[in-house]
């Protein structure tokens, strides 16, 4: 194709993320170098019988002025990324002058938000995407051994978790993990605690969140893997049978190295979608145990007055983890694509 | 496959059955509980005493006489006035998928069918958004919107909707057009049509399979979305989803939840029926990126 026919064809789509993606982008990325404006103050002497004070009071215009002159605010450089919201590096090098213990180091870094999301987002991300991949592949190989006519039931009632809304999903389940919903109070029963409640604790929160995770996103592996299983060579696992291997070693020596690029796959799209996790923390009510990188940028938006260089700053921040997040991949890629160097 | 000619011992396939079993559970049951539970009254659905009263409907039957009861849907369309944001997800979802499948399939088209090096930079970048969290865009759309009076709207949203589907809608189309032959364009043009000609007359009459799969996800893209949605639109243009989160707020209080509770279920619905009717091209299209590797 010409590079003249090429460009005509790709420039709707190369405008659309030009002006919605690309150019937002540096948007946020000037906004988190920029403070608002502070007001603009009159000071003026007043004198009286008794004396002289000043009295300052805001001079609303020049403020209106300054805010029109320059809509993006003060310039205050690296300041943000500095400050106790975001990478708070006073705090966190008198936390590390005056430790104790490195674990009491840790526990201390909790009490700065930033770092509380970055915890919780991690946390999340390293448990949940292994354990998708784990699930994903063991209810691939089990439903793969089914009956045709029930396969394609268990790939339709397998997709519902994965295609609801994720709002939607972890209120269902937030509804029934309720003390009064049925999982709930059941799990109240099974352990004979009246007072059990998922929602009270830090680490019962969590688990929540991560086996919602799990939940979630377990049929997106199972529908790659299953459909990667339909392309084991028979040839090899016959061999393999012949020589005496049993069912677990066929599916360990066989089937997972046939499948290994499938993982690969899932867990690229696993690390990008689990970092971003922020609805179920809305969904379960649960930020006053769990907050995430994404949630702190949505808080920052919707309070009364919108902080948009704090949540620019964050933004700016979590873009930097996809990107080391990404970085393997893109390596990976450039290396397939200039195989000589 | 793997087995079928060896016998499986009978406890390997106890196990097996019991693991279906136990997903099949996992994955259906909490939406037919709710389902059916969104027919009764709140202290039906968290009967904490006896859990069979969420099935009966005992306190359903005392206060309405029946144990299925329409007022929590009645309290959600009507009172809470749910059709709204319901009319407008529809018109999100139409438009999101209208314009960004016409766009995408340009471009994919154009990427599989260049072999110059910025085309493989192109997918790069669009991977790279892909990765991207919408929300991290999100303080750069608010300032801009404010200042040209667009916010609130519903096309500055199915705009921005477009732009984030972009990446991920052009990666699929970008595959799937790699499998339709080089040659049948390339015949066209020797023909004497132009390249959007060789497009018009030989592609896209063969393109559609991929085309719907495509819109599909590009449809749940926009009916997911919550981030965005719920940032960029006012009260009265609301959509689905973040009506429902700000059910969470005014209901719970109010003790409505059962407003909340038919309000997501009257949500999923539409995506039920989505699966049951396109199964198998979400499925190829989940894995259709998966099997390039």
């Amino acid at each position: 194709m010409k590079h003249k026919t090429f460009f005509w064809f790709f420039l709707p789509t190369a405008l659309a993320m030009l002006l919605f993606i690309a150019l937002p982008l540096t948007s946020v990325v000037s906004q988190s170098f920029h403070a608002p404006h502070e007001e603009v103050l009159l000071v003026s002497e007043i004198c009286d019988p008794f004396g002289c004070a000043t009295e300052s009071t805001i001079d609303h215009q020049a403020t209106e002025q300054l805010k029109k002159d320059k809509p993006l605010g003060q310039w205050v450089g690296f300041e943000i990324y500095a400050d106790r919201n975001h990478l708070a590096f006073k705090e966190v090098a008198e936390f590390w002058q005056t430790r104790s213990s490195f674990t009491g180091f840790i526990s201390s870094l909790n009490n700065l938000q930033f770092y509380r999301a970055m915890g919780f987002t991690l946390t999340y991300v390293i448990v949940v995407t292994p354990l998708v991949i784990l699930f994903g592949l063991i209810i691939a190989l089990a439903v793969n051994s089914l009956h045709r006519h029930l396969k394609g039931l268990m790939v339709f009632f397998s997709l519902l978790p994965m295609i609801v809304t994720p709002l939607v999903g972890s209120l269902i389940l937030f509804w029934m993990i309720d003390a009064r919903g049925i999982v709930g109070s059941g799990l109240q029963e099974i352990f004979s605690d009246p007072n059990l409640s998922l929602k009270a604790s830090t680490g019962l929160t969590w688990v929540t969140l991560i086996v919602y995770g799990v939940w979630h996103s377990a049929p997106f592996a199972f529908i790659v893997f299953y459909a990667g299983l339909q392309t084991v060579p028979k040839e090899t696992l016959e061999s393999a049978m012949i020589d005496g291997a049993s069912r677990f070693q066929q599916v360990i020596h066989v089937v997972v190295p046939h499948l290994s690029p499938l993982v690969a796959f899932v867990a690229l799209i696993q690390l990008m979608d689990n970092f971003r996790v922020f609805e179920p923390i809305v969904g379960f009510s649960a930020s006053a145990h769990a907050t995430s990188l994404s949630w702190i940028i949505w808080n920052d938006i919707g309070q009364e007055i919108r902080l948009f260089s704090s949540a620019a700053t964050t933004s700016v921040l979590t873009i930097i983890g996809v990107v080391i997040l990404l970085l393997p991949v893109l390596i990976r890629t450039w290396r397939e694509f200039n195989p000589e160097k | 496959m793997t087995s079928n000619q060896i016998k499986r011992p009978l406890g390997l396939q106890l196990l097996i059955y019991g693991f279906v079993l136990l997903w099949l559970i996992l994955a259906a049951f909490p939406f037919f509980w709710t389902m059916w539970g969104s027919f009764k009254v709140e202290l039906d659905f968290f009967s904490k005493g006896d859990w069979t009263h969420a099935i009966s409907g005992v306190r359903t039957q005392a206060v309405y006489g029946e144990s299925f009861t329409g007022a929590g849907y009645e309290g959600a369309w009507i009172q809470e006035e749910f059709w709204r944001a319901f009319s407008n997800t529809a018109i999100v979802c139409f438009f999101t998928v209208l314009t960004s499948l016409t766009i995408a399939t340009l471009g994919g088209y154009a990427l599989s069918r260049s072999g110059f090096r910025y085309s493989f930079w192109l997918l790069i970048i669009a991977l790279v958004f892909r990765a991207l969290p919408p929300i991290t865009l999100v303080s750069g759309y608010l300032p801009p919107f404010y200042a040209w009076n667009i916010w609130g709207l519903l096309p500055t949203t199915i705009i921005v909707l477009v732009a984030i589907n972009q990446p991920f809608t052009l990666w699929m189309l970008h595959s799937f057009f790699q499998t339709i032959p080089k040659e049948l364009d390339e015949s066209a043009k020797v023909d004497g049509c132009t390249q959007f000609q060789a497009f018009r007359y030989v592609i896209i009459p063969v393109m559609w399979p991929g085309v719907i799969t495509a819109g599909l996800f590009s449809f749940l893209l926009a009916y997911n979305d919550f981030a965005v949605t719920a940032v960029l639109l006012s009260q009265d243009n609301q959509t689905m989803v973040p009506k429902i989160a700000s059910f969470m707020g005014t209901t719970q209080t109010e003790g409505n939840v059962m407003f909340a509770v038919a309000a997501v279920v009257s949500s999923i619905i539409p995506l039920f029926l989505l699966v049951l009717f396109f199964q198998r091209q979400l499925v190829s299209g989940l894995t259709a990126g998966a099997v390039k590797g």
